[in-house]
């Protein structure tokens, strides 16, 4: 029975898929054949590749609803079950205090800070940026520091879903800090830092933090999932940007001072 | 890249590429699973519900984000690549544009993260009563936000390359992009914020960000006097915040 249920999720899902890829290959033939005048490169390979794309979407948007988004609800359910929060014999109807959440706010900021560090992109990423300051800024201190940043912004990102507070408040504040910073950071990391924003969250990590913030909304009384399921994603971009445009910061004046030091001696 | 002397030779490399590409996607969802099992048999001590299907459906993550990206390196990264290196040196500014425009526009649409995020928005927008809770009004609401989004992103990457060959600073446009945030914030309906604000995270990743570093570092190597380090980057940042501005005002025609 859930074999057969998966079958037809699984065919239904194909024929969706099938709509979004055209496009893509309709473009690239046109500008390669058309516009550029080149014969395809290779055509049987690229034929393969794009099935392969093609069953790849399918069955990883086939598993995320299956696997991820569950997991992020589940998980989010169950860590603010007010017999979890307050213990068994606690009033369940009160409003509880948002420290009581103490193990949501954990929840958060280890699953950005490890699906954070271990992202390939990043890696990439960060060994350029250590090219680009030649040696001022470490590569592994690069990438410590935008792991950092996530794992904060969806730890803050929690605690304001279990606050309900408006979510254009906190966007705002990050966006002066990060103007404030723009204007003292070294300029060569600036590009770099706001880039760092955007590779952070993963295909992966995506679904499963989108599917946390809802089920937060759901569970927690009087939250509204319209309204505050969203914004972790946000929060998880914007605060990456900080966190390297502070470590470069410290970076350089550390490298200053010691500059300082040897020219003293 | 030789041409195929032996028939078995592409089934061979393909095949040790989808190995790659599985224990790529594992490594992916490691962290994942250490932080949920802690919590499970560390914090909460509770069953997990429907652990069965929830292994099964990770199964499919894995073997589905291998094939992904394995199809992508076969088929479209070597095409778009080179594509984008040719029209960043072809000297046409007209195709560079278009170019620029429609590979944002096209592998939005197809970027998972995406998809998945608007199909869940649908959910909870028809589950709020503010759209109509049947499937075809949810897959017109879950279409019209990733067509606004692939949309913004395309024109994020025509005004970021620009701005590559005007050599302006990229935080000129970061700014406008905040301003641009914010002045749409106070004037879109609540209800589209939330999913306006992550639609710009959930833009950038495995088919967009590859392709779209290709074309700004390509074109920054070909214009004298840029640095392809400084200027090749700053267009996935932009790209992450022009859909906020886009998808708070599909909100307002949608929720108006």
């Amino acid at each position: 029975m859930q074999i057969l249920q998966l079958y037809t999720a699984f065919a239904h899902t194909l024929g969706s898929m099938l709509k979004d890829v055209v496009p893509v290959i309709g473009l690239l033939l046109f500008f390669q054949v058309v516009i550029l005048r080149k014969p395809l490169p290779d055509w049987k390979r690229m034929a393969l590749g794009f099935f392969f794309v093609l069953l790849g979407l399918t069955l990883f948007l086939d598993g995320l609803e299956t696997a991820l988004f569950p997991i992020g609800r589940a998980m989010a359910r169950q860590l603010s079950d007010p017999t979890f929060v307050h213990g068994a014999d606690a009033a369940a109807t009160a409003q509880p205090a948002w420290y009581a959440f103490g193990w949501i706010y954990l929840f958060a900021a280890l699953i950005g800070f490890a699906t954070t560090i271990a992202e390939p992109a990043l890696i990439a990423v960060s060994f350029k940026a250590a090219k680009v300051s030649r040696g001022g800024l470490n590569q592994n201190g690069l990438r410590a520091a935008v792991a950092a940043g996530v794992a904060i912004g969806i730890a803050i990102g929690a605690f304001r879903i279990v606050t309900g507070t408006p979510l254009y408040l906190y966007i705002l504040a990050a966006y002066l800090i990060v103007l404030v910073q723009t204007s003292f950071a070294p300029r060569q990391i600036i590009p770099l830092a706001f880039d760092s924003g955007g590779v952070t969250t993963s295909t992966v990590t995506v679904p499963l933090v989108a599917a946390l913030g809802l089920g937060l909304s759901e569970t927690i009384p009087g939250r509204n999932p319209t309204l505050d399921g969203f914004g972790l994603i946000a929060f998880a971009s914007v605060f990456p940007v900080m966190t390297v445009m502070a470590y470069a910061q410290l970076a350089q004046a550390l490298s200053r001072r010691r500059l300082r030091k040897a020219g003293e001696k | 890249m030789s041409a195929s002397s032996g028939r078995l030779r592409p089934v061979a490399s393909a095949l040790r590429g989808f190995g790659v590409h599985v224990l790529g996607a594992c490594r992916d969802l490691a962290p994942i699973i250490a932080v949920v099992v802690f919590f499970q048999l560390v914090v909460l001590r509770q069953p997990f519900p429907d652990l069965f299907a929830v292994l099964v459906g990770l199964v499919f993550v894995v073997l589905g984000l291998a094939f992904f990206v394995l199809g992508l390196e076969m088929g479209l990264f070597p095409i778009g690549e080179a594509m984008a290196e040719a029209f960043a040196r072809k000297g046409s500014l007209f195709w560079l544009l278009v170019f620029g425009f429609g590979l944002g526009f096209s592998t939005t649409v197809a970027e998972p993260a995406l998809i998945a995020v608007a199909k869940e928005a649908a959910v909870v927008a028809a589950d709020g009563g503010y759209i109509e809770l049947e499937s075809a009004s949810m897959d017109r609401y879950a279409m019209g936000l990733r067509i606004t989004v692939a949309f913004s992103v395309g024109v994020a990457i025509l005004v970021g390359l620009i701005r590559i060959i005007r050599g302006w600073p990229v935080h000129y446009l970061i700014i406008g992009g905040y301003l641009g945030v914010m002045a749409m914030t106070a004037i879109a309906p609540p209800e589209i914020v939330g999913i306006a604000y992550d639609s710009g995270g959930v833009t950038t990743s495995t088919v967009t960000v590859p392709l779209v570093t290709a074309l700004g570092v390509g074109l920054a190597t070909t214009i004298r006097g840029r640095n392809p380090l400084v200027d090749g980057f700053g267009l996935i940042a932009f790209a992450s915040l022009l859909p906020m501005v886009f998808v708070m005002a599909y909100g307002m025609v949608v929720f108006g």
